[in-house]
């Protein structure tokens, strides 16, 4: 479809600007190196009650949880921004704008956060080189874990954006994923925190996304730290594929909300 | 044949009703001037226009086809500048028209970028970011944006805000030959009456929801029999008069005084002395019948 055509052109140029600006670059990377750094410091710190170094699992984790909370909040923030800044108006009033602008923010929002998790996941490597590589197995959990795992936050990410009123108040959105960051098990073992926490947890998609990375990438002495010992692979496939089922049902019905309601008048149009 | 057709065209919101009845049309190659105060519904006729809006009431056809359902194929036929940008920023202008010429080519041949920007006077910029122009260069890549696919119809809101004298003029003539040499039809708003009287083949005025003048500048003014000012010398004294029948005024000045008058100058009430003066007995108009009203209620 010829909408479809425009934005992967489209979302291939935002893409670009985003790797070769240096105030883009800092502005979307720096929260990865930062935490890459930190890494380091607990490289040899292990796991209470296995070899496993703690780095490891919090390294694997962040990979999950980096899905989340980078391609979910860009997609709300800069949705939520293009409609205060007349971008959606001017898509609207394109011949095939809006789906040509819809297919370049998820281009975008997903290459940025495969960029990260490639970051992330060629660090982990380099630096706990002592783990064993995951077999076959492992690698195919790690692509079933992030193709859903881009499923069930974009389009999430997509209704947020078109909910909130503008691009100010879309910046709160960063306050429930750090709640949820803490809580999810990606910086402490999830075991460790109050059951009725647990079952908030569970809810999200982020918990599950933690999870399945660190079932896709870390040795199974590691699963010490899990609710059950196990890695719980079909409940992790489960639940994200019912959040990625509820966000691509809900987003369309937004979004053709917000682009009706959407006109000129929203950006400072003198009647 | 009417390139749009506006018939009794109603708008509310909510309770307020906004147009009440708003009839006007437009022919191929046409330049219309739609003026009128703030919150006289400019934007949101307009804005049914272009298709961003549905209408309460009305008849409204745009090229052929029903705004409210008009496809991709008809959208392709529109170009749109609206009041305010500020998208795009990272993106360099010439990135920008050449990514968004594109969208245009399933249905009509687009200007080629590097053309475009040229004509629109931003060649010197072509490869800068748009958050680096400065806001009449920005004004001026809005309108190379809205006019990139090659429109029939042009809707443009308040283009040259923002614009020196200089660029004023270039976007002058650039509309001229948008009109003459490809017959775009042009609706355009503005509050620069000057701006109307110098681009405009007709003003519409729409004050209070309604249109309450259609014609050319001349037309209006002769229709408000507005007075025309004249200013003459005699033995180097300065005067001015002003007068409805300015040719009777000077025809009995020189009759009167023969050679002595010189310097003599008759300027025609201007667009902004017609539309002061269609616009006031309007209001005047408006607030006697809310008057005779408010004494029948009261009565």
């Amino acid at each position: 479809m010829n909408g479809i055509r425009l934005g992967l052109a489209r979302g291939r140029i935002e893409l670009r600007h985003i790797f070769v600006m240096p105030s883009e670059l800092v502005q979307h990377f720096l929260p990865t190196v930062v935490f890459m750094v930190v890494i380091a410091f607990l490289r040899s710190a292990p796991l209470g009650g296995s070899t496993v170094p703690l780095g490891a699992v919090i390294l694997t984790s962040v990979l999950g949880s980096g899905l989340c909370s980078g391609g979910l909040v860009l997609m709300t923030q800069t949705l939520a921004a293009d409609r205060d800044d007349g971008t959606l108006l001017r898509a609207k009033a394109l011949p095939n704008g809006m789906p040509a602008y819809l297919t370049g923010k998820t281009l975008v929002a997903s290459g940025f956060a495969l960029a990260n998790v490639a970051i992330m996941l060629v660090y982990a490597l380099l630096l706990f080189h002592d783990l064993a590589l995951p077999g076959v197995g492992g690698w195919l959990t790690f692509v079933l874990v992030t193709v859903l795992g881009l499923l069930a936050t974009l389009p999430i990410g997509a209704v947020l954006g078109s909910l909130f009123p503008n691009a100010r108040v879309s910046a709160v959105i960063a306050i429930p994923i750090l709640v949820l960051t803490g809580i999810s098990g990606i910086l402490v073992p999830i075991t460790v925190l109050p059951e009725w926490v647990q079952w908030i947890a569970q809810v999200f998609p982020m918990y599950w996304l933690g999870l399945g990375m660190r079932s896709a990438l870390l040795p199974d002495s590691a699963m010490i730290a899990e609710i059950g010992h196990s890695w719980r692979d079909w409940e992790t496939f489960a639940v994200l594929g019912a959040w990625a089922i509820l966000g691509l049902v809900l987003a369309p019905v937004v979004l053709r909300r917000m682009t009706r309601r959407g006109t000129g008048k929203a950006i400072q149009r003198v009647g | 044949m009417s390139v749009f057709d506006v018939r009794d065209l109603w708008m509310r919101y909510g309770s307020a009703d906004v147009l009440t009845g708003v009839t006007f049309q437009a022919t191929r190659g046409e330049v219309l001037a739609l003026l009128g105060p703030n919150g006289a519904g400019k934007t949101t006729t307009i804005e049914i226009l272009e298709g961003f809006r549905k209408r309460s009431a009305g008849e409204v056809s745009v090229l052929g086809v029903d705004p409210a359902r008009g496809d991709e194929r008809w959208r392709a036929r529109l170009g749109i500048v609206l009041q305010s940008w500020r998208d795009h920023r990272h993106w360099r202008v010439r990135e920008l028209l050449a990514h968004l010429a594109t969208y245009y080519r399933p249905y009509r041949t687009p200007w080629p970028a590097d053309d475009l920007i040229e004509r629109v006077g931003l060649a010197a910029h072509a490869d800068h970011r748009i958050s680096m122009l400065s806001g009449g260069q920005r004004r001026r890549l809005d309108v190379a944006v809205g006019i990139v696919g090659r429109p029939e119809l042009l809707f443009l809101d308040e283009p040259t805000a923002g614009f020196d004298p200089e660029s004023r003029r270039d976007f002058h003539d650039f509309v001229h030959e948008l009109s003459d040499f490809e017959d775009t039809t042009i609706l355009l708003t503005t509050h620069d009456l000057d701006e109307a009287e110098k681009l405009a083949d007709r003003i519409v005025i729409l004050a209070g929801g309604t249109v309450i003048a259609d014609g050319s500048a001349d037309a209006l003014s002769r229709r408000v029999d507005a007075a025309a000012e004249v200013r003459w010398a005699r033995n180097g004294e300065r005067f001015v008069h002003s007068s409805t029948d300015s040719t009777t005024f000077v025809r009995e000045l020189f009759a009167q005084y023969g050679e002595e008058i010189a310097d003599v100058e008759v300027r025609q009430a201007s667009l902004e002395d017609t539309y002061m003066a269609l616009v006031r007995d309007f209001e005047s108009g408006a607030g006697d019948a809310a008057l005779r009203q408010f004494q029948e209620v009261t009565r």
